[in-house]
């Protein structure tokens, strides 16, 4: 069996006393979309926020289990954060853009890096944009501030941020909450673009997103995975009880 | 017993009272003001801020006087800006959230309570005769710095926690390291709280006598310093000399100090309310 791009065995994972998640295992394959779908507080967004370790930041977090990138623990001792993070981006719920200008907040990630010279920022930038589908919306403007963006162009910003710094798998935690559907079907398809350089793990209340976009899904519920598998099988002919129930609007 | 509980009595006797309390605050702010530019306003001339004082202060300018004050507020600067925006970084983003770090916040906020006369005597005692500065430049601004150092200090932490959490969590999300984060993704928006904070804490600071008095201020210096080991004089010093020390003075001469004392003040004070609300206008999350 081929091994994943992401190998998560046997996660636990706590906050102070409280439980988050339980024996985690899943297998996340490169360059496909991976969704994580379950209700509010099942732990979705603890999940993702493991994989690039940003759940350091919150005091009383303790992990247990492995998780693997390309064959490498990234809780073992010698692991780099910050080369981790490059290879590891995150979009976050809300659009957080920079309050600084389009330009500037594209540059942000390659400068910190030392990705690129002060003269071979500009191509970074429209590259990043291109591969996002705002360069020519935005061509004209890129001193402007950020801010003065639509929440979907925000929030394509904040990809083309990511994309900037090369990373090789995008998390996006909730990346179309904040928006309205025809800004969500606009996300959705340039997550089916960046399918094919990128892999893509999406946590999503949204099961009909979860349906377009993935290809594999897995289902979560108080901290345990109930269940794991392609999109199609998940949504259509699921194994366990509970997943049915969830899936078909029944829960609760 | 009905009358007396009317509630629409209530209310106006609660409104007058609250009236009563602010002209009550108001008022003498407007009666100094008023005094000082009224007495003062006719000495001053541009002789009056550019020459320098002749017959033992009794006539001629406070241009010295000025100068010093200035460049005392400029060593002020130097001196507290970056230890009070490095420690209030250290103490806001890096330190561990321990008895310590409790027990040094509390500190730092009751220096800022600390009166300005013990600075004075601290400045004295450290810097003109321990560190050997003598009476100086040197010794005053260090003085005044270490003054300004607990309000500069708060506001810095204050602006840089009032920075919204995300841009921290983007910055490293993309790998940044925490320096990285603080230097491009939260001092740049915590610089406009940090500059007001300090402002005015530095026109408490040109206004101040008590620190000064010890460590730098001469009490007739008809001439320029030439260094910052040299004494000055300085606006506030200078009015209490001109008010108590010196007899017959025109009381004119006085008021027109005073009055440049208060400009001083007001000014920085508008600068740092003028740059606040400039960035106020530009911020948006």
């Amino acid at each position: 069996m081929v091994e994943g791009k992401i190998e998560i065995r046997g996660l636990n994972f706590y906050y102070g006393t409280f439980q988050a998640l339980q024996d985690v295992t899943l297998r996340i394959r490169e360059r496909e979309i991976t969704a994580i779908i379950g209700p509010s507080g099942c732990g979705k967004s603890t999940l993702l926020r493991c994989l690039n370790r940003m759940n350091d930041l919150i005091k009383g977090a303790r992990i247990e289990g492995s998780v693997k990138i390309d064959g490498e623990d990234i809780y073992g001792s010698s692991v780099d954060l910050i080369r981790l993070r490059k290879k590891v981006g995150m979009v976050f719920q809300r659009p957080n853009p920079f309050p600084i200008s389009i330009f500037d907040n594209i540059a942000y990630g390659p400068a910190i890096h030392h990705l690129a010279s002060k003269q071979a920022l500009p191509d970074i930038v429209e590259r990043s944009l291109r591969a996002v589908g705002l360069w020519d919306e935005l061509k004209d403007r890129l001193s402007g501030s950020a801010l003065m963006l639509s929440g979907e162009q925000q929030q394509r910003l904040c990809i083309a941020r990511l994309i900037a710094v090369e990373p090789e798998i995008l998390l996006m935690d909730e990346p179309c909450s904040a928006l309205d559907p025809v800004a969500t079907a606009k996300i959705e398809k340039l997550m089916l673009e960046l399918k094919c350089r990128y892999t893509i793990v999406i946590v999503t209340h949204n099961m009909q997103q979860a349906a377009r976009v993935s290809d594999w899904a897995a289902y979560l519920y108080l901290g345990k995975l109930i269940e794991f598998g392609e999109t199609k099988m998940l949504f259509t002919t699921p194994k366990k009880r509970e997943t049915e129930d969830y899936i078909t609007g029944r829960f609760g | 017993m009905n009358q007396l509980m009317n509630p629409r009595r209530t209310e106006k006797i609660v409104f007058f009272f609250l009236l009563l309390s602010t002209l009550v605050v108001v008022l003498p702010v407007i009666l100094v003001v008023g005094i000082i530019v009224v007495r003062g306003s006719s000495v001053l001339s541009w002789e009056f801020l550019t020459a320098l004082p002749r017959m033992g202060m009794k006539a001629g300018g406070i241009f010295p006087a000025i100068f010093g004050t200035f460049c005392l507020v400029v060593g002020t600067v130097v001196f507290a800006l970056p230890v009070g925006i490095f420690s209030a970084i250290y103490l806001s983003e890096y330190s561990k959230r321990g008895r310590l770090t409790r027990l040094i916040e509390l500190a730092i906020v009751n220096l800022a309570g600390v009166p300005s006369v013990v600075y004075g005597l601290f400045g004295l005692g450290f810097f003109v005769v321990f560190l050997n500065f003598g009476a100086s430049i040197l010794a005053g601004s260090l003085t005044l710095a270490v003054m300004s150092l607990p309000v500069i200090i708060t506001a810095s932490r204050e602006a840089l926690q009032a920075v919204p959490k995300s841009f921290r969590e983007v910055s490293y999300s993309l790998g940044a390291t925490k320096w990285q984060t603080i230097r491009h993704a939260v001092l740049p928006h915590a610089l406009p709280g940090i500059l007001t904070g300090t402002i005015l804490s530095l026109s408490r600071a040109a206004g101040e006598t008590a620190p000064i008095l010890f460590t730098v201020a001469a009490f007739y210096l008809p001439k320029l310093p030439k260094s910052v080991f040299d004494q000055a004089m300085a606006l506030p010093y200078h009015l209490y000399v001109l008010s108590t020390q010196v007899p017959n003075v025109k009381l004119e001469l006085q008021y027109g100090t005073a009055l440049v004392l208060v400009a001083l003040a007001v000014l920085m004070n508008i600068v740092g309310i003028v740059i606040r609300s400039y960035f106020r206008t530009k911020k948006q999350w």
